[in-house]
């Protein structure tokens, strides 16, 4: 706890947003953006918001991995657990509707859905139970790694398979920066990911896009520093990579997860919800591993539906296109108790933090 | 008078059981609201083939607390309903006291202060741990215990505009009701809200904020701002080191409750919504 509470101290803290202040004086509106949901709750929570001044803006990204699945895998998903198998889903995506209904509503018709924290949670109970089940997968770069690594060593107990539905944030951070229609002056990179893909994936931001781009922590004081830092670079017209979170992320990342990653799955293009077609963007499983996979064995075909219910913006939410408050249905009829979208369903969707935490108004 | 039921899972946990949940919860809706409280009637559902043993230790320790805090128990019923038809357990308890003066929870006015008698947080921790399957004896304890004390120090101050007792929904839902039925704006000092070191760590792991989980034996008062030292230096001489004060009272905003964050930001602080669910990553 003695770290963190040097990177949440209200001095420091309040030592670079004058710095800030200062620097943002220099220039015109900034749009900073970040691609991962720990990264809009630390902003939301801490009310970090507050401290920038008014033409500094922070914009979410697509940061969460549950709320980009199109909705025709989470029917794929609901399509396996009525069939009588069990499937393994993380909390929050155990929501998240499909095209008719959420594994939720598919459990309460009697499917077996069984919530997990983590792949290692589906492996030891599915010792325990034994019948023929399936791990929907989802998740970035971070998550693919736990898959994998018992993949790849053989521990995947039998009659067990995976229903990947990966997405990587690399080739998404991409095709957002090659939109012409989103506007961003700076990119705050996911710490997170970045453990396992190392700072130097994201080199291509200064490289290409010619906007600074800063790997960061997920305390209050790393955030703030990666908004100076970007400002600084945006005020001295050198756009550069820096790695602000060098306390946990490495230029070259985890090399044995990333390895596990390349022994198991290959890179395909894949459907983001709400977004569409995505180059590279997307993992699935080796074709000698195929006896592993939901989708090869189980022959599941769901027909195409809407990603999204009628009114909502989730689809330009997650791009940075808009915000909560600009959804007509945000608080609503779309409610935590009472989500119609990804974003409001899952923990790590910026409605659900704006919600929860008073996101939809500086004070 | 009050009344309400009380499920628990589970149903021991460190620092109490669902017993002592039941008697504490009533007499501490009747103290905040200024009253004595006198006595008691309580109604027990349990599941069919719930052990005997465990039922009888589960009134002991009720009956345990009603006799320390000498309030008589009326009378009482105990039903059983066929297996799945309840889980494990509901007390239900009613609790009647007598004041000489009502204590409310909607007399803030600008210029109070609200005091809290001590650490928050500490019995939703502990049972959402407990949930979560981590071993928690020895680190945390339920903060279940009856309030009357703190409200009798409280009363000494003879000026108390509002009190509320923390339960579900923690500090922020109860500050929330405050404000509202206050009509007023409440702003939180997030840096004074004492928190003990092991509530946070649990919190961090879990990725539940603090300011959510609930409290079965705290309070938060307010009373006129140039009376809140006094009070909280009362409170620590009673006993309950931890008494501080968190927040001042102004003229109502916009929002209910604004939260000046440890890190120096400011927000709302919003009503819990949904479940508590901890965060994945």
């Amino acid at each position: 706890m003695e770290i963190v509470r040097k990177f949440r101290d209200k001095k420091l803290i309040e030592a670079v947003s004058k710095s800030i202040e200062k620097v943002a004086k220099k220039l015109d509106y900034v749009r900073i953006m970040h691609v991962c949901g720990t990264h809009e709750h630390t902003i939301t929570f801490f009310g970090l918001r507050s401290l920038l001044p008014d033409n500094v803006e922070l914009i979410a990204g697509p940061g969460c991995p549950v709320c980009i699945v199109p909705a025709r895998e989470v029917d794929e998903a609901i399509e396996i657990a009525l069939s009588g198998i069990r499937v393994y889903t993380y909390g929050d995506m155990y929501k998240v509707p499909g095209t008719k209904m959420s594994l939720a509503d598919a459990r309460s018709e009697g499917a077996d859905v069984k919530v997990v924290y983590g792949f290692n949670d589906v492996v030891r109970l599915h010792m325990k139970d034994q019948r023929e089940a399936v791990f929907f997968a989802v998740g970035f770069e971070t998550t693919a790694p736990t898959v994998a690594a018992l993949i790849d060593r053989g521990l995947i107990p039998k009659g067990l398979m995976i229903l990947p539905a990966f997405r990587l944030t690399v080739p998404i951070m991409k095709y957002i920066l090659s939109d012409s229609e989103i506007d961003i002056d700076g990119v705050i990179c996911p710490g997170h990911v970045s453990a396992i893909v190392g700072a130097g994936a994201w080199s291509f931001i200064p490289r290409i896009a010619k906007i600074p781009a800063v790997v960061a922590g997920f305390e209050p004081l790393d955030v703030m520093l990666a908004v100076l830092s970007i400002l600084e670079m945006l005020l001295n017209g050198k756009p550069r990579l820096v790695n602000e979170y060098s306390r946990v992320v490495s230029w070259r990342g985890n090399i044995i997860a990333k390895r596990y990653v390349q022994k198991v799955f290959y890179k395909a293009d894949g459907e983001w919800r709400g977004i569409g077609m995505v180059k590279k963007s997307r993992l699935l499983l080796k074709s000698k591993f195929k006896h592993l996979n939901a989708r090869y064995r189980l022959k599941i075909s769901v027909s195409e539906g809407p990603d999204f219910k009628p009114g909502c913006r989730c689809a330009d939410i997650i791009l940075g296109k808009a915000k909560p408050t600009d959804c007509p249905l945000f608080m609503h009829g779309c409610t935590p108790e009472r989500p119609q979208g990804p974003c409001m369903v899952s923990s790590e969707g910026t409605c659900s933090i704006w919600a929860k935490y008073g996101g939809y108004e500086r004070v | 008078m009050s009344t309400d039921s009380y499920t628990v899972h589970p149903i021991f946990f460190p620092g109490g059981d669902i017993g002592k949940l039941a008697a504490v919860g009533s007499i501490n809706d009747v103290v905040v609201m200024g009253a004595r409280p006198l006595a008691m009637l309580d109604a027990i559902v349990v599941e069919e083939g719930f052990p005997m043993e465990t039922l009888s230790t589960i009134v002991e320790s009720m009956l345990r607390i009603l006799t320390e805090e000498g309030v008589a128990l009326l009378g009482g019923d105990v039903k059983v309903m066929p297996k799945g038809g309840v889980d494990e357990i509901i007390i239900t308890t009613t609790c009647i006291g007598v004041a000489d003066r009502v204590i409310t929870d909607s007399g803030l006015v600008p210029g109070d202060s609200i005091v809290i008698s001590g650490t928050i947080a500490e019995h939703g921790a502990t049972i959402m741990a407990l949930q979560a399957g981590l071993e928690v004896e020895g680190e945390l304890k339920s903060d279940c215990e009856p309030l009357t004390r703190v409200i009798e120090v409280a009363k000494d101050i003879e000026e108390i505009h509002a009190a509320k007792d923390i339960t579900r929904g923690g500090l922020a839902s109860s500050l929330n009701e405050l404000a509202e039925k206050s009509n007023v704006t409440i702003i939180v000092d997030e840096e004074k809200i004492p928190i003990s070191e092991r509530v946070k760590a649990y919190c961090e792991m879990l990725g539940i904020d603090p300011l959510v989980l609930a409290s079965e034996g705290r309070a938060i008062i307010g009373v006129p701002s140039s009376r809140a030292e006094e009070l909280v230096e009362e409170l620590r001489k009673a006993g309950y080191e931890h008494a501080n004060v968190i927040g001042r009272v102004v003229k109502r905003g916009k929002y209910g409750v604004l939260l000046e964050t440890v890190a120096g930001g400011k927000r709302i602080l919003e009503k819990p919504l949904g479940e508590i669910v901890p965060r994945i990553c």
